[in-house]
This record gives structure tokens, sequence and C-alpha cells, in this order.
């Protein structure tokens, strides 16, 4: 199975900067919450362009203002995007996310709204937009090894059969292609809590499960019991949790955690929408355990490629990484087939193994690396949320 | 093999997780260890649904559930062998 392992390739579109992307989108960035219907503008003069509506982007300060500069750079400098068309009510911001976006060496262009007015900016981006079509129109695939692969994992509306199927058959994929090379990535800060002792230990070293530690603690300190009211049992689990019988937070993050698998140890630790800077290996990423800000966060942070396991059925989608659903819950295939992309409730049945199911992903994976259109593109969810740390000024 | 009823993580756990859909109060119930795929008879004590938890043993108010051979929270309420453990009779420590 190594040998074959080694060997896996896919499709993909290698960029200027080395990276290799799933997907060729053309998108318009707005860099605030009043530039979207410009951006939305554009996107409908010009057919194969997507515009990234959002809600952020003004008086925003601190560490909340660089998450918010650092995902949206992320997300235009995503190898999944050929090219990047910016709209901003200024230029100033406009052109600081612009120019990252640009280090990536793929066509970028940036315009701002005041002294234009909405309907020459609109115009201008347009005709930009329909030259960045054309480019990417022609960009051809070319067969990439699997270590230029880069795959994140969530789980969501999470039940007992994720931590009995879903998420150990995205542990198993893990197990065999991180050895092989790819740069994967795990978080979910909050929902850790109850297994903590264990991921510290599945850090690659004591001073990574360290800062691991310290990181997770300064969330409960911080956030959770600075905020909560009570406690956080109407919130984690979440009522769609305890419907598929998750009892407790610690049973939650134990079946989270199957996620990693066996072997794999995470290497570093990135902040939200960080990019890995640390070679190819497992990484764990602070995020909220909320679906769409998080995966939003690990496209900002450069994977092309998500691996979602659910258990109620999550229908959670991203506008520029596809997201591969796997269920291992048979009523959930039953009555929400529309949503699934890979099937393992084989293994509550026996009549698959964890490991068998790990091969089925990594196939599945490999597919939609090269091509393959998920569930959730084909049914237009396109959830791009943006974390906020704190109120704006 | 027939297809399980309820799923063990672990030889350790003192609850399982029902598999199937619909089961109902006195099904013997086919029960399989997933880490050493070991097996084991159980009656169901009452009609739980997919997904939900069964006790394996008598559980007293105070004691102790384990899932994935791995502390997951306190009993507040017993629970029969067999019968059904959730937000009812169990609950977290964190809180």
């Amino acid at each position: 199975m190594m040998g074959e392992l080694s060997n896996l390739t896919f499709e993909g579109y290698r960029r200027d900067n080395g990276r290799v992307g799933v997907r060729n989108h053309v998108v318009v960035l707005p860099v605030d919450d009043i530039s979207n219907a410009a951006c939305e503008a554009v996107a409908n003069n010009i057919k194969g362009v997507m515009a990234l509506p959002h809600a952020y982007g003004r008086l925003q300060f601190g560490e909340d203002l660089e998450l918010h500069f650092r995902t949206l750079i992320g997300t235009g400098a995503n190898p999944n995007v050929a090219a990047c068309v910016v709209i901003g009510i200024e230029p100033g911001w406009t052109a600081r996310i612009a120019d990252a976006i640009a280090e990536t060496g793929k066509p970028v262009a940036a315009f701002s709204i005041e002294q234009n007015g909405d309907l020459k900016t609109i115009m201008d981006a347009s005709r930009k937009a329909k030259a960045f079509v054309h480019y990417a129109s022609e960009l051809r695939r070319e067969t990439c090894p699997i270590s230029d692969l880069w795959v994140s994992t969530k789980c969501g509306e999470s039940d007992t059969t994720t931590g009995l199927a879903s998420c150990p058959t995205v542990g198993n994929m893990y197990d065999k292609l991180i050895p092989e090379g790819m740069t994967g990535v795990f978080g979910e800060t909050s929902e850790i809590t109850g297994a903590e002792h264990i991921c510290k230990e599945r850090a690659a070293n004591t001073e990574v499960g360290e800062r691991w530690y310290a990181m997770w603690k300064a969330y409960q300190d911080e956030v959770i019991f600075a905020h909560q009211t009570d406690d956080l049992s109407d919130s984690q689990p979440t009522k769609g949790n305890i419907e598929g019988g998750l009892t407790t937070i610690e049973e939650k993050a134990l079946g989270n955690l199957e996620k990693i698998g066996r072997d794999c140890r995470y290497i570093d630790i990135l902040d939200p929408a960080e990019t890995p800077d640390a070679g190819p290996g497992l990484y764990f990423m602070d995020t909220s355990s909320a679906a769409a800000e998080c995966v939003t966060l690990m496209a900002a942070g450069g994977y092309v490629v998500h691996t979602f396991p659910t258990g109620q059925g999550n229908v959670i989608g991203n506008p520029i990484v596809p997201v591969i659903k796997i269920t291992g819950n048979p009523r959930t295939v039953r009555t929400m087939s529309e949503h699934v992309d890979l099937d393992v409730s084989g293994i509550l049945r026996r009549e698959m193994t964890i490991a068998e199911a790990g091969d089925a992903l990594i196939d599945m994976v490999a597919r939609t690396a090269s091509g393959r259109i998920t569930a959730a593109e084909a049914l237009g969810h396109r959830e791009f949320v943006m974390t906020k740390l704190y109120r704006s000024a | 093999m027939s297809h399980p009823h309820l799923l063990v993580h672990d030889a350790r756990d003192n609850v399982g997780v029902v598999v199937v859909e619909g089961l109902e109060a006195g099904t013997k119930m086919l029960c399989v260890v997933t880490h050493d795929d070991s097996s084991f008879e159980l009656i169901a004590a009452a009609d739980v649904p997919i997904g939900h938890k069964i006790a394996l043993t008598d559980l007293s108010e105070g004691d102790t559930a384990i899932k994935y051979g791995e502390d997951i929270g306190k009993m507040v309420g017993p629970a029969e062998k067999g019968g059904h453990v959730h937000t009812h009779n169990l609950k977290t420590k964190r809180w």
C-alpha cells in the first residue's frame, strides 16, 4: 500500500509560486462590507467570476484587523484562485491586500470606489475581470505528486457515529498521506476541551505540545470563562450533537480527535488564517469550531481541499475550496444523500474497516483534487465567513 | 458476521453506541468492541435511537462514564444495564 501511495498523483494547477491549486477560480474580493455591492455587480456582469461578499472591514483595529487582512490576503493568495480583483472603498487598504496577493505571482487588480462611484468602479473592474477569465480559462491542469496537496479537516454536526466512523476515516487518510509529504491541518480549539491532555501529547515534541497547551488554556480563560453566562452546555455539545447522541464535551472532543489518526504528530501551531512555513506535515490552527468560520480560516491558510466528517448532516461548503462530506450515519445517508460525497456507514455494520474507508477517502480526495465537483459545490454552498475577534472601534 | 446493534470503542468502556435505527426494548443486541473485534450480547432495556448510548453495566449517580477508554463525564442519575445513557443521567465534569 505504501508503495502505491508514494506514486499517487492528481491533476492540479501549478501556480507561479510553486503551490498547486485544485480549482481555477477568478474571484472579486471586497475589502469591506460596503464594497460587496460593486463586487457582486462585477460577478453578475462577467460569467465565470465569483464575488466573495462578507460582513466586515470597517473600523477594525489591532489583532482583529490583522486577522481581517490575513484572511482576505490568504483567500486571494490561495492556489485555487487563478486571478483576483480587489475592490475597497478607499485605495490604501485595497492596495495593501492586492499587493500582498500579487506576491504569489498571480494576476491581481485593485479598484477603489471613492472619487469613482460604484458605476465607474464596476465598469473598470468588469473589464479587468473579463481579461482574467480569458487568462484563467487557458491554464491547464498538470500531473502533480500527492505531496503537493494541502488538505484540511474539521467536522460538524457531529454525533457518536463521527467518532466511530467518519473521523477515524480522515485520521487513517492522514496516517497514510502525511508520511508521503502531504500538508494537513486540524483545529477547533474549543472542541478539544475534554481531550486536551491527549491533544497535548500528540505534538511532535514537548516544546510544541507546551505551546499548544498554552494556546488552548488562553482560549479557555480569555474567551470561555470571560464571556460565559452559566456554562457552555447549550453550545457544546450543540443541540444537533445531542440529538445525535453526544452527551458531553469530553465525549465530543474524543471523537473529534479521531481525525488525526493513530500515528500523526502535529509539528507547529498556526494562528487563525496563518500559512504554515515549517514544511510538509500536520499542523494545528487556532480556530473557532463553527464550520464556516473554521473552513474559511483554513482556506486562507492555503489549504486547497477540505475533508469534512459529519454525523447529523452539516451542509456547509466554501467558495474556493471543495469540501468533501464524509458520513458514517446510515440515517443521514438515507435522508440527506445529496450532501454526502463518501458513505462510510459500512464501518458501523462491520462491512468496512477503517483502513478500507481511509483508502476510499484517499481516492475521493485525489478525484476531487483532479476536478470532481463535490456535493457542496453542486448544491451551491459558498459559505465565506470572516472570524471577528472583538467589536470594532 | 451479522450486523451489530451496538458498538463499543474500548474494552474498558461502560457505555456503547446504538448503530441501528429503531432499536426496541427487549432486543437481544449483538455488541462488538471495535478495538479488538470481540463481541458479546446484551438485552436493550429501553427503546434507544441510533447514535445514543446504552449502559453496559448498572451505573449509579456519581459513577464515571467511560468511552474510548476515557472519562466522558459523571452520572447524575442511574442507568440500568442495557438502559439509555444521555443528558438525563450523564453530565460533563467541566462545568
